[in-house]
């Protein structure tokens, strides 16, 4: 067991490593010269060579590059990733700053997706009425081929402009949450849902399931009992790797209904080459993601009692 | 039946003229059962026996209410203790299961939920069924009296455990528990022990003949085995193509079989065959050169298994193996499972590299050769794998397929050549040029065999290697492709590996045996020596636990009715 915890771990700091110093290299070291980067290409000619040496003394880049990396490396491991090129604030805060809102957004959204995706999957799977199933199941296709900005234009329009039900945009209250995180949750829920009706077909026909069948168990029961653990498992896996997606897809949906967070200020980041603020944001990503999968790891365990014995080495199997 | 003088109250189930069809297009049925009369009465055990494709599963998934949406039941009547249940909704059936049919699934790996333990399975079937409402402790109770009553000493442990805990086995057993915890009055059982080994197979099947007879339940078991239902049941039918082709008590039906369907399925059953299969074409002459073509010496694998923690867990599939096989003889390797024989077959060809030990073929060295070396022997040794719908590629068609390997080592070059080569194989199998461009998918399983071996014959090997060729076929097939078999090493000189768990079938194809459990080899040496008289206990185990082979030697009458029987079908 622990061994698997320390694996698991390892894994996950190694991804978030991973993503630091591959922008590193992508932002610091590969540019001709990164101090380029640091100023308003449009003021770029009227910098003096004098301030551009201050410059580069004061991040550093006069040092040889394994230097600046070590350096810049631990700062990092304190938290430090350095200060925003165009607010003079320090990266940290100023992501700390959106990370909520943006957190939030992405959190609802899982568990909304989740809900639906478990929902289309439970009623095609217990129906009995064939075209209520081919119904249901056509939804994760059309839900995945409508692009956000489309749908998060169109909620707008129905709910905000026309009903009124909602504010159309700001970050104030549950209310603003509610367009947004459906929005977003629906692109999302597609794949879910797709995967878990395929599930719950497969596990419905297992042969655990004619056993129950023959106990004298009705249908809904079947499905509660039996099928809904076993088919359920791959979601979490899913809904996993879904989780980064969300932060990094965040970006229409806050663009669209003006909220404040991670993805637009990563998009203000990028079209400023505001270069210490995009690794942080990056290195920021990585990190829940690898975070979010570390978690789904070990929950995995405590649903699947096979995957528990394979991990508790040395208990006494039954031959 | 006659015998019944009066019939008192209504048999426990009751099968009228059930005809079941599967959708097979719009508004076209395919028929699958057709026309089917069936009657089980209490403390009786009825078998059902037929081969795949017969029937015999959907007749049972329709007397349970089971079936699939794509099948229907055209006509007939189902019912139980006279009440007729034909058409019942899934409400109303739901009531009937477990409560008064128990069932018995086939395969005991899938049919227990993964993710729940034991005890809650078997509560789940206690709480379905109780009449009244009782509380927890007593469904409690009623589990482990359950898990008592099929067979499990101890129970309170199994009751705390996980399915993948269990042996194949204990599963079975569990399963047991679980239809009996509703109270059934009669037992469904569909081929309860074809997943299990046979030494198994006997303590399942005497269990639940003990407990008819302690609880004096009805049972219909559903087996593709004669000699199991030859071996337990009071009464047969024979089922073929949807249809019941004979019927009858066992020795009725052993004496006097009406039906030719019946005395192939008789013919066709290793344990009932008194000897090694003689070729077609004549007596087969012995063997004269007997050196050995394959030697293997002090042969040990080990696996490690995952997730070892300080001392690690070890697994030793072969431990000091020998094995010598000599020139134009099968020399057949006989265990259960986990005995290690797939181990020492795909060690013989090299898949699978050994710890330790030596393979020789002839006077060449296996172990350690370079891959280019390892593929010059390869044209000299064949395997043949287990199961014929997985071996070959769905997409390669039967000329493909067979012309592979002469390709691989450049032997027939021009593509005339290599057809005329291809259908000549194809004769040697006997199947025919028509079958060159069909698929794997429009093929039987006993032709996808037959195109396994041509394709293994292609580079006109010595020694073929064959693991568990024969297991995944039907009796009836398996019969024609062991009498392939005898005649193609009669007229190749072939020497075969031959592995198999079945020792019926040892009997019909070997000359040496080598019995193996647990990576050992508990005895070798020439059939008639080892299945006569066995000088292993598991050896005689094993023997005994052969289906079929209770009603051979139970006495001399009985075998020599099965001889008499034997002899009028010849």
């Amino acid at each position: 067991m622990l061994r698997y915890l320390a694996l698991k771990a390892g894994r996950a700091l190694f991804v978030v490593w991973a993503a630091f110093t591959l922008t590193f290299v992508l932002l610091f070291v590969l540019p001709a010269n990164p101090v380029d980067l640091l100023f308003d290409p449009a003021e770029l000619n009227t910098v003096t060579p004098e301030v551009r040496a201050q410059v580069a003394e004061s991040y550093g880049f006069n040092k040889p590059v394994v230097l600046q990396y070590l350096a810049r490396l631990g700062h990092a491991l304190t938290g430090d990733f350095g200060n925003s090129v165009q607010s003079g604030r320090s990266v940290t805060a100023t992501i700390l700053d959106v990370l909520p809102s943006t957190l939030v957004l992405a959190s609802g959204a899982l568990v909304l997706a989740l809900l639906v995706a478990f929902a289309i999957a439970l009623v095609a799977t217990s129906t009995r009425r064939p075209w209520v199933r081919n119904l249901v199941e056509a939804l994760p296709s059309g839900a995945v081929s409508v692009p956000v900005f489309l749908s998060g234009i169109l909620m707008l329009q129905i709910f905000s402009f026309q009903l009124g039900w909602f504010p159309a945009f700001g970050d104030r209250g549950v209310k603003s949450l509610v367009l947004p995180v459906i929005t977003l949750a629906i692109p999302v829920a597609g794949p879910i849902a797709q995967l878990l009706v395929r599930s719950f077909a497969t596990e419905f026909r297992s042969g655990y399931v004619t056993t129950s069948w023959a106990k004298g168990a009705t249908r809904s029961g079947i499905i509660v009992r039996d099928v809904f653990r076993n088919a359920g498992l791959p979601a979490l896996t899913i809904a996993g790797i879904t989780f980064g997606n969300l932060i990094a897809g965040s970006v229409i949906t806050e663009t669209v209904f003006a909220r404040q967070g991670i993805g637009r200020m990563t998009q203000a980041a990028i079209n400023t080459l505001d270069v210490p603020l995009v690794q942080g944001v990056v290195v920021l990503v990585a990190a829940s993601f690898a975070l979010i999968n570390l978690i789904v790891d070990l929950i995995y365990p405590l649903l699947d009692p096979r995957l528990r014995a394979a991990l508790a080495v040395g208990s006494p199997r039954a031959a | 039946m006659t015998d019944v003088p009066e019939r008192e109250e209504d048999p426990l189930l009751r099968i009228a003229g059930l005809a079941i069809d599967y959708r097979t297009g719009r508004r076209r049925w395919t028929p699958a059962v057709r026309g089917v009369d069936l009657h089980v009465d209490p403390g009786e055990f009825v078998s059902l026996v037929g081969e795949s494709g017969s029937g015999k599963s959907t007749l049972v998934q329709g007397a349970l209410g089971l079936l699939p949406p794509s099948a229907r039941i055209r006509a007939g009547s189902i019912a139980y203790s006279g009440v007729d249940v034909t058409g019942w909704s899934d409400q109303r059936m739901a009531r009937v299961r477990g409560n008064y049919v128990g069932f018995i699934p086939q395969d005991p790996n899938t049919s227990l939920n993964p993710v729940k333990k034991i005890g809650q399975q078997v509560i789940e079937s206690v709480r379905f069924n109780a009449p009244d409402a009782r509380n927890a402790a007593q469904h409690r109770e009623a589990a482990l009296e359950s898990l008592r009553t099929a067979g499990l000493k101890d129970a309170e442990r199994v009751f705390h455990q996980y399915p993948h805990e269990l042996s194949g086995g204990m599963k079975q057993r569990a399963l047991i528990a679980i239809a009996l915890a509703g109270r059934p009055r009669i037992v469904v059982a569909d081929e309860p022990t074809s997943a299990l080994d046979v030494t198994v197979q006997k303590v399942i099947l005497d269990h639940l003949m003990r407990l008819r007879e302690e609880l004096g339940i009805g049972i219909l078991l559903i087996t593709h085995d004669l000699g199991v239902a030859l071996d337990r049941s009071d009464r047969i039918l024979v089922m073929q193509d949807g249809r019941i082709v004979e019927e009858g008590p066992v020795r009725q039906v052993l004496e006097n079989t009406t039906h030719d369907y019946t005395r192939r399925l008789l013919d066709a059953a290793p344990a009932r065959q008194a000897g090694r299969l003689e070729p077609t074409s004549g007596p087969r002459a012995r063997p004269t050169d007997t050196s050995p073509v394959l030697r293997a010496r002090a042969l040990t694998r080990t696996y490690q298994l995952r997730g070892g923690r300080g001392r690690r867990r070890q697994l030793r599939a072969l431990d000091g193996v020998d094995l010598v096989v000599r020139k134009g003889t099968t020399h057949a390797i006989v265990g259960e499972s986990g005995a290690g024989k797939s181990t020492l077959a795909s060690i013989l060809v090299q898949f699978t590299a050994a710890d330790s030990g030596t393979v020789h073929i002839g006077d060449r060295e296996l172990t350690g050769l370079g891959r280019r070396e390892l593929r010059e022997i390869r044209r000299d040794l064949q395997f043949v794998f287990q199961n014929p719908f997985t071996s070959l590629d769905p997409r390669f068609t039967v000329g493909k397929l067979v012309a592979e390997p002469l390709q691989a080592f450049k032997l027939a070059t021009g593509k005339q050549e290599r057809t005329a080569r291809v259908v000549e194989l194809l004769g040697a199998v006997a199947l025919d040029e028509s079958h060159l461009h069909r698929l794997p998918a429009e093929l039987s399983g006993g032709q996808r065999q037959r195109v396994a071996i041509a394709r293994a014959l292609a580079p006109n090997p010595g020694i073929l290697v064959l693991d568990e060729a024969v297991s995944a076929l039907d009796v009836s097939v398996q019969a024609q492709i062991l009498q392939l078999l005898v005649d193609l090493q009669a007229e190749l000189g072939l020497s075969y590996v031959f592995v198999t768990h079945d020792l019926g079938v040892v009997r019909l194809i070997a000359d040496d045996v080598t019995v193996m459990k647990g990576g050992v080899v508990v005895e070798t040496g020439p059939v008639e020596q080892v299945l006569r008289s066995p000088r292993h206990e598991y050896t005689r185990e094993l023997l005994e636990a052969v289906p079929g082979a209770g009603i051979n030697g139970a006495g001399t009458s009985g075998g020599e009715r099965v001889g008499a029987a034997i002899a009028h079908q010849a």
